[in-house]
């Protein structure tokens, strides 16, 4: 069962509208967010007590909802890595220095990975499906596996899909200090050529239908994830087999949207399995827009989504060949140091 | 697309009861209840809240899992629940099949991330990474999918206190998807100071054993341990002899708190009713309901104010196995469908402890006494929890 993304929202490093805008460029191991003024959906008493992932994942959802014109969906299923890290972090930080005495409630509450999907469930009084999947850099894929089970099984419904994952203080330093990071340029960081990469956060979410209208932007087409693969021939056959199950040959693909972060390990792994399947194909990338964290493909949706919507891709996505002018389909393939790769193939409609 | 039925082929768990499923049953059978004083958490609160944890170190759970004794208790704990729930199937050399194992937990590798923080905190450039290696809940998860040889599909959902079901329900969908044969599907968590202080800081921690549904409730008594059933299609259940049916499951959310259920259980109502309805089944035809029943006054009212209302006159016999397993969070999803399926293919209905006073709201009451021999032939398993995540279960017969 295929998909139409009838509306999506985005809070990443770069502005909402960014495509066909100006693309911000950073400096450094890590990219901020460039937040929206969060008051138009949330209160202003609430906005202070919350933790980034909770804030950019509702404002998120809810550019999506303005887009599609939807009030309340029928299911709200989305994805986080690493849950709300604030909350966890200040509540954990509370609990070590005072030693288990006078901690307070809001932190705990606002820990756990449901709180994102239970608060825009909350604040839409929306009593529809609601899940959270929390697999590391299949965290989003699951939100759109699920929510194109959830089209197959009632084709009626219209499901909030997303993903969001935040950078804390606390995170950042460990994950550093597991060597993940470099100092770089967004601007050359596709080029670098050394280990590691920068940090990134955000949040993307879509409207997802099984019906075409005047709203959709795109299809979803397929999603499919692959699991340790055993060496970049395997990877290969899988990607090729994902194609051949959706009537497609590599050459049918108009942009292979790839998940290069500028670490010079995970990058040759796409180029390897891109010399074997796609030596004619135009190859882009987004992390140099939104950085590395393990739901960024979210990004990569939104991107591509708007990339067909609009009938262009940015030249200063590309990585090799010249960008497509009206683009039928782009796979979005992403991997996680190897490990996690997801496939998801987005078509113009 | 989506057709064929889901069948429970095997179960295993481990809780503060009992290592195994034949522990658990010994101990609900003895009218005995986990609580205690904790032996292997080390927390400020030691001696003032009770708890159920699973009686055995990490040294100790790690030879039985095969496991360094450094990984996270979690994942310990449910490398044990899961390969006794995949032998119970009897379904041979996993690697015969399209496996997936769908896991649920609510802290992933926490007890090991809360002993870091202690030198993090005081140092950045210090604490041992190997103790933040697993912190992520789908790093648990990998663990032990790595350990059991699976690898066509791996997740992890973290919906609070309804998580473990929630992951019997995406594996059954995929099942009927025709994705996967088989899916090892349930909970795991282990106790930590994180949710132990988080609990108290709610106030709904009991400084007795907790009283699920009785009048003087006050509270809930954490637990510990892990639960999966093997969930498999039409053509593999051929191949066996499947407990029961999962013909039934529904989530639906509350939509009314953070953390506090609506005083009518709108979501505990709606989940329930989607079950029934998915199943084909009406309210009579359930010969038991495993509750949420975690002893909290707001859940134990609103849960039971909406079994009031879906089931008017004819509430069947009605359980909190949390009594007996404490509330395991994350796992008490999967481990109370674990109970759930098993009660039906044995005919048993589990008993509640410590209930005493009738609850002022409620028409009817737990059943207290352990039995066997009763002619189920639909099962209903409850969870509820934060961010108003409510999902049901129904199990049947045939």
């Amino acid at each position: 069962m295929q998909a139409f993304i009838q509306g999506t929202g985005c809070v990443s490093a770069q502005d909402s509208q960014v495509f066909p805008g100006e693309i911000r460029h950073y400096d450094g191991d890590r990219l901020p967010v460039a937040d929206p003024d969060y008051k138009q959906w949330i209160d202003i008493k609430q906005i202070r007590r919350m933790g980034r992932a909770i804030k950019m994942g509702v404002a998120a959802s809810h550019m999506s909802l303005e887009a599609a014109g939807i009030k309340s969906p029928d299911a709200i299923i989305m994805g986080t890595a690493y849950g709300c890290l604030a909350d966890t972090g200040v509540f954990l930080q509370k609990l070590v220095s005072q030693h288990e005495d006078m901690l307070t409630p809001t932190a705990f509450i606002q820990s756990t990975h449901n709180t994102v999907a239970g608060q825009i469930a909350l604040l839409l009084g929306c009593h529809a499906y609601n899940n959270t999947f929390v697999h590391r850099a299949f965290s989003l894929e699951n939100a759109l596996q699920d929510s194109l089970l959830m089209l197959a099984e009632d084709p009626s419904r219209k499901i909030l899909a997303g993903a969001t994952d935040e950078i804390t203080e606390y995170s950042h330093t460990i994950l550093r200090r597991f060597g993940l990071y470099k100092n770089a340029s967004t601007a050359a960081l596709q080029r670098s050529g050394t280990p590691g990469t920068m940090a990134g956060e955000g949040a993307a979410f879509f409207v997802l239908a099984s019906g075409k209208d005047d709203k959709s932007l795109a299809q979803l087409t397929a999603v499919d994830m692959l699991y340790r693969p055993a060496s970049e021939q395997e990877t290969a056959d899988r990607l090729l087999d994902f194609l051949r199950r959706n009537g497609l040959e590599p050459k049918d693909i108009s942009l292979l949207l790839s998940g290069r972060n500028g670490d010079v390990t995970s990058d040759r792994y796409y180029g390897t399995v891109e010399s074997r399947l796609f030596e004619s194909t135009p190859v882009a990338a987004f992390k140099h827009f939104c950085g590395e964290y393990p739901t960024a493909s979210a990004f990569a949706v939104w991107m591509a989504a708007g990339c067909l919507h609009r009938g262009a891709v940015p030249q200063e996505a590309m990585v090799k060949g010249d960008a497509p002018a009206a683009p039928a389909r782009i796979l979005v393939w992403n991997h996680h140091q190897g490990t996690h790769h997801s496939f998801i193939l987005l078509e113009k409609c | 697309m989506m057709k064929g039925n889901v069948w429970i082929a095997g179960g295993g768990v481990i809780s503060g009861i009992g290592r195994d499923l034949g522990e658990c049953m010994a101990s609900f059978e003895a009218m005995r209840p986990g609580m205690a004083y904790m032996q292997h958490l080390r927390s400020a609160h030691a001696q003032t809240f009770p708890v159920v944890e699973v009686k055995a170190g990490n040294e100790e759970l790690a030879a039985i899992a095969g496991m360094p004794a450094h990984w996270s208790r979690t994942a310990l704990l449910s490398r044990i629940a899961a390969q006794e729930a995949w032998e119970r199937s009897g379904l041979g050399n996993i690697a015969d099949y399209r496996a997936g194992f769908v896991s649920a937990n609510t802290v992933g590798g926490m007890d090991k991330t809360e002993d870091f923080m202690e030198a993090f905190l005081a140092n950045p450039s210090k604490g041992k990474l190997r103790k933040v290696a697993h912190h992520e809940c789908g790093a648990v998860t990998e663990l032990v999918a790595d350990a059991m040889g699976i690898r066509h599909h791996v997740s992890t959902i973290s919906t609070a206190c309804s998580s473990g079901a929630n992951a019997l329900m995406y594996g059954a969908r995929m099942i009927r998807a025709g994705m996967l044969d088989v899916v090892i599907a349930g909970g795991t968590d282990a106790l930590t100071r994180f949710t132990l202080n988080g609990f108290n800081t709610l106030m709904i921690l009991d400084q007795q054993h907790c009283r699920p549904f009785d009048d003087t409730r006050t509270g809930l008594n954490l637990g510990e341990g892990a639960g999966y059933v093997v969930l498999v299609s039409d053509a593999v259940a051929e191949k066996t002899q499947p407990w029961c049916r999962l013909a039934g499951f529904a989530n639906a959310n509350d939509a009314y708190h953070q953390t506090a259920s609506s005083p009518d259980g709108i979501g505990n109502f709606l989940a329930m009713k989607g079950a029934l309805e998915m199943g084909g089944l009406q309210p009579e035809d359930i010969g038991y309901i495993n509750l949420h029943g975690t002893g909290t006054q707001n859940n134990d009212s609103s849960e039971g104010l909406a079994i009031s209302r879906l089931f008017g006159n004819g509430v069947p016999p009605a359980s909190s196995t949390k009594s007996f397993t404490g509330h395991t969070l994350g796992a008490s999803g999967g481990i109370e469908a674990v109970f759930s399926a098993w009660a039906l293919r044995e005919g048993i209905v589990y008993p509640n402890a410590n209930f005493s006073v009738q609850m002022k709201e409620l028409a009817f009451s737990p059943v207290t006494a352990f039995s066997r021999g009763n002619g189920l032939r639909n099962v209903m398993s409850n969870s509820f929890g934060f961010g108003g995540n409510c999902s049901s279960l129904v199990f049947s017969k045939e």
